[in-house]
């Protein structure tokens, strides 16, 4: 059924007993051309970008859970392109230009809204690093405006702009950035994979990956052997897991990123905002509770919860930019488990083994990349040559030293980022 | 999660710093070659379970190798570095 306001009125009228499920639940194929291993935000989207893009349908997507159930439902759903260094700035320009084209392409309501993101800065240092980033995000074909204090006075007057020591200075302004609703992404993209053809099978959890003379058959799985030509690995979050099924050993180590979400409350904060001097970034989602994160806690954990430290600096950040939302009540927090990487970039590329493909390594910054990586990696598997967008996401760059992505300046090398 | 360091007994988490997989501690030699120093400087096996960090104890400076679940976050038990590697 194609959704529209015709089939709302109509369906209003007629008791809505015309609604039906979007997805089939279909039985696993003894054989596919290609299987997908992870039926979340980035796995969705490959299956649609391929059976879209390159009319490849006979396609499965493993899940072992229930589609959606991971990391594409535990973020604070910022989608931005203000990436600085070549390889980040394309993919993430690329991905936003995705997005905003993503509902009429999927035929489905995924909530984005370009309500802008402002990140603030604090001291003279930061601001020239924002103008620089701002240059980069121009230079990209993105928008980026550097806001004065008082310039972000106007977008956000409820600050604490003379906090004694972390007086704003200004902000860079990226106004096609805001957010989505997670879960939308995750039903959209399926709906629309499984229109064209593509096996979504859920409760199929990949026990082994069958390699013959160096080149990929299929997968062992709770409901039995699945034959494929090529297998892709988009299971961020559990990719050291599924990579050692074929024998590798990937450069990441798993932590985990804690987010908070308050009561429902009335609008108040109308863009994604990011705190300079702490780690603090919040919006406020349609239904009204106001969705904020901080940083990893810093060791190693699938617990998908933290602890108690980062969640206290993530209050006292928050009090320290907007004393006003001091007094509502936290309804509940969680945590999504990250794929670090040691220069904090992602990977999109083949593995040493034929036919068997890997998507991981996307840190902190997942969500905004699902429609980007879906296409890039749909692109990888189909036509065994990289997109455009995404060409130094090489799996090899921290053996070569060649084509490193640290955004941050900090080091190429665990737990720096 | 609280850690106990050798030296000063059980502490608050907020007083030490995590330094990675234990693995450290086994620093390849200066001409291992290209495929050992990438697999010590990259390469992880990341469990989901049973694991062996390195953390530093900041107020006494005690490297510590933590047995720690990475599921849980339960912590099995703790050894300073200077006694396993003399």
């Amino acid at each position: 059924m194609r959704y529209s306001g015709f089939q709302i009125f109509k369906q209003g009228l007629t008791g809505n007993s015309g609604w039906k499920p979007v997805w089939r639940d279909p039985t696993p194929k003894p054989e596919y051309d290609i299987i997908i291993i992870g039926g979340g935000g980035h796995g969705l989207a490959t299956a649609h970008y391929l059976a879209k893009e390159h009319g490849l349908t006979n396609v499965a997507v493993l899940e072992k859970g229930y589609l959606g159930g991971g990391n594409v439902g535990r973020n604070t759903t910022i989608v931005r392109a203000n990436y600085a260094l070549p390889g980040n700035s394309e993919f993430y320009s690329h991905s936003l230009k995705l997005w905003e084209g993503l509902e009429g392409d999927l035929n489905y309501n995924v909530m984005h809204s370009q309500r802008g993101v402002i990140n603030l800065f604090h001291s003279d240092g930061q601001r020239d690093y924002a103008a620089r980033r701002g240059n980069a995000m121009i230079n990209q074909g993105d928008d980026a405006i550097l806001l004065d204090r008082e310039g972000v006075r106007k977008h956000l007057p409820y600050l604490d702009f003379d906090n004694a020591r972390f007086p704003i200075y200004g902000g860079l302004f990226h106004p096609r950035g805001g957010s989505a609703r997670h879960d939308a992404v995750a039903w959209g993209l399926a709906r629309a994979a499984d229109s064209r053809g593509v096996d979504l099978i859920q409760n199929c959890e990949v026990t082994g990956i069958d390699i013959e003379g160096g080149r990929v058959t299929g997968v062992q799985t709770t409901r039995g052997a699945i034959r494929a030509k090529k297998v892709g690995i988009v299971v961020a979050g559990r990719s050291g897991q599924v990579a050692a099924m074929a024998g590798m050993r990937l450069p990441i180590e798993s932590h985990i990123l804690q987010a908070f979400v308050t009561e429902g409350l009335k609008p108040v904060i109308d863009h994604v905002v990011t705190f300079g001097m702490g780690h603090f970034y919040i919006s406020q989602s349609d239904k009204g509770g106001l969705v904020f994160g901080g940083d990893l806690d810093f060791y190693a954990s699938y617990a998908a919860r933290g602890n108690l430290p980062m969640a206290e600096h993530v209050m006292e950040a928050a009090m320290a930019l907007m004393p006003m939302i001091g007094k509502a009540q936290l309804l509940r927090s969680w945590g999504g488990i990250m794929d670090m990487t040691p220069d904090g970039s992602p990977i999109i590329d083949r593995t040493p083994i034929e036919g068997l493909y890997i998507d991981c390594g996307w840190c902190y910054g997942g969500f905004k990349a699902v429609p980007g990586s879906g296409f890039a990696f749909a692109h990888l598997i189909a036509q065994d040559r990289p997109h455009e967008s995404a060409t130094k996401y090489r799996l090899d760059r921290f053996r070569t030293g060649v084509g490193l992505m640290d955004e941050e300046g900090t080091g190429s090398q665990h737990n720096l980022h | 999660m609280r850690i106990t360091c050798p030296y000063c007994g059980e502490r608050d988490i907020r007083e030490f710093t995590y330094r990675g997989h234990a693995l450290a501690i086994a620093r390849p030699a200066p001409d291992a070659g290209e495929a050992a120093w990438d697999d010590y400087l990259h390469l992880r096996d990341n469990p989901a379970g049973a694991t062996q960090d390195l953390w530093h104890h900041g107020p006494c400076g005690a490297w510590v190798i933590v047995d720690r679940d990475t599921v849980t976050h339960e912590v099995a038990g703790s050894k300073a570095v200077a006694e396993v590697k003399r």
